[in-house]
């Protein structure tokens, strides 16, 4: 077992939770910052004992049942159900926007700010 | 194998109300009424419910008695009122996942399951309380407040399907639906003394189940029974188009093998799970699934113990798997066609809001480690070796499978505990060591009552089965379940 070959890892800093956080959309406060960190870092740790393995022969498992791809025709909904089934679709779907206009989802300016 | 009208709870068993609603000895809205009634009458202080749907039960109640009165056959689950988890898909009516980020949202869309359950004759009576998005096992992480375990109103019901698991015990329902990502159907079912079936992977569509992590998630049922389980089980089993993780082939049905009897199956005793060298362990649980291994022994079963090196490593693995994985399934939450919408100066100032605003902590912390173990530079550490490890599980429980047919555990290392005992995520992360290797490698497993623990309290023993062995898994069940009585 190649435990010996694993150096101790870094620690998670407070910086790196931040930068995580910004990756991932989310604003902390501060004292969130302080406690992810230790929580998050002493989730870390169980990972070393995923070390304890060799894992130099063994193929990664992303999934546990062999993936298929599994198809339906390819015909778009107009001709399967007619176009107003397909405007009714489309109108259920938008009804759960935050704000829509036009069909669309509306969203602030994408870049710059709003005035 | 005889069938009771009613389970060890003293409430009509699934199985006992679909007889007499199909044959027209019952009526769908007479039961449904006296299961409403004691929602109306308990569950303010349960809390299992996030909705009651009283008045589309009601509705759906009485369109089967018109069709049981016409002479038609609505199906195994006639007049069954059955609760779901708020994290499958309900056309039309809300489906939050404990969320205040889809605290509004309306599906458009049933869950595949839903649709099943439908034209096999189940009434649907409400949405259930469960851990934010299915993160945690105890249903504290819950945006709107933690479900009370009916059995004692102190502890928790065990998570994250604990609103599902608490509605079966309190008598809300015969029956309900969980997801089982982590253990969280088997170890809720484990600590309200119900029956919990994670069924294999690919066994049930997950086609309108809220993604959590997508290659561990499975929906399952609760029950106070091993045949109302299995025949839920039947319902909703089977391939699913719309679902491309779904196995396109024909499942056996469970409810026929339930009085087969155990005699000559191939029994292991799973050593690194047994909890006998671990602390964790209250020595109940511990020695409860001893007596199961004696109970299946005595009823004609081989019994031997087995040693499955890697099932220790499972926690880990999972802590590096199933938040990478749900740190991309929640990256959709960003408040442009569905959920919680903050406002913001800009498009990306308005997504951080909204996310912020709407995730809870613990859903937070497991977005930020998905990320983080998804990141450049750590991704061979952490989430690489993890699915590596993956390999190595499913290659230890296939050639132990070569010997045996069922493997035996406890279910969860202890019983239900008081509110606020685990507060530490680590702590409470530990709760699943059992249960996580099923859903890392893809098989079922179930949860039996069986004994009880601390302070009168029921304990869960856990049965695991090879890929698509359920039937093996059922028949171990039903025994236990006898032997328990």
């Amino acid at each position: 077992m190649p435990e010996s070959q694993s150096k101790p890892r870094d620690h998670l800093t407070t910086e790196d939770v931040a930068k995580v956080a910004h990756l991932a959309m989310l604003d902390l406060t501060d004292e969130e910052l302080e406690r992810f960190t230790g929580q998050l870092d002493a989730v870390l740790d169980l990972a070393e004992q995923l070390d304890r393995f060799d894992i130099a022969d063994v193929p990664p498992t992303a999934h546990p049942f062999g993936l298929f791809n599994v198809f339906r025709p390819d015909v778009p909904i107009e001709e399967l159900e007619g176009a107003s089934r397909a405007e009714q679709l489309r109108e259920e779907a938008l009804a759960a926007g935050p704000e829509v206009e036009a069909h669309q989802y509306k969203v602030p300016p994408a870049l710059g700010e709003a005035p | 194998m005889t069938e009771s009208n009613s389970a060890g709870s003293g409430f009509p068993t699934a199985v006992a109300v679909a007889a007499a609603v199909g044959a027209g000895e019952r009526s769908a809205v007479e039961v449904l009424d006296e299961h409403l009634s004691r929602v109306e009458a308990d569950d303010e202080r349960i809390r299992a419910f996030n909705l009651v749907t009283a008045e589309q039960a009601r509705e759906r109640a009485a369109t089967i008695d018109a069709a049981v009165a016409a002479g038609q056959d609505v199906g195994p689950l006639a007049g069954v009122p059955i609760a779901i988890k708020d994290n499958m898909c309900t056309r039309g009516i809300p489906t939050t996942c404990s969320s205040k980020i889809l605290e509004d949202w309306v599906p458009p869309y049933n869950a595949t399951v839903i649709d099943k359950l439908d034209r096999a004759g189940a009434v649907v009576v409400g949405k259930t309380n469960l851990d934010e998005f299915a993160m945690g096992s105890s249903t504290e992480n819950s945006a709107f407040g933690p479900t009370r375990n009916p059995l004692d109103p102190s502890r928790v019901p065990g998570g994250s399907s604990g609103g599902s698991a608490a509605a079966v015990a309190a008598g809300f329902a015969p029956v309900a639906l969980g997801s089982d990502t982590g253990g969280s159907i088997r170890q809720p079912a484990a600590l309200c003394g119900l029956v919990g079936v994670k069924p294999t992977y690919g066994a049930v569509s997950r086609y309108g189940l809220v993604a959590f992590a997508s290659s561990l998630d499975q929906i399952g049922p609760l029950a106070h029974t091993v045949a109302d389980a299995a025949a839920v089980f039947d319902v909703i089993a089977g391939s699913d188009d719309h679902d491309s993780t779904s196995i396109p082939q024909e499942l056996e049905p469970m409810v026929p093998v339930l009085g087969d009897g155990v005699e000559g199956l191939r029994v292991g005793i799973l050593n690194e799970l047994s909890g006998r060298n671990l602390d964790a362990f209250e020595p109940e649980v511990v020695q409860a699934a001893a007596n199961a291994a004696d109970a299946l022994a005595a009823a004609g079963a081989k019994v031997d113990e087995v040693s499955v090196p890697s099932a220790v490593a499972g926690l880990s693995a999972y802590y590096m798997i199933a938040p990478a994985e749900a740190s991309s399934n929640l990256a959709r939450y960003d408040g442009v066609r569905y959920g919680l919408r903050r406002d913001g100066a800009n498009t990306a100032a308005m997504m951080r809001a909204s996310r912020t605003a709407g995730f809870g902590d613990e859903v937070k912390r497991r977005i930020m480690l998905g990320t983080y173990a998804l990141s450049a530079g750590y991704y061979d550490a952490f989430y690489g070796k993890a699915q590596h490890i993956r390999t190595i599980m499913i290659r230890e429980f296939d050639r132990v499978y070569q010997d045996f047919d069922v493997l035996i555990s406890p279910t969860s290392p202890c019983v239900a505990f008081e509110f606020g005992a685990k507060a530490d995520p680590i702590t409470m992360y530990y709760n699943d060591v059992c249960t996580i290797p099923s859903n890392l490698t893809g098989q079922p497993a179930m949860s039996v009552p069986f004994g009880t623990g601390a302070h009168g309290l029921p304990v869960g023993v856990q049965i695991l089965a090879p890929m698509l062995g359920e039937a093996n898994m059922f028949r171990a069940a039903a025994i236990l379940e006898r032997s328990a009585r």
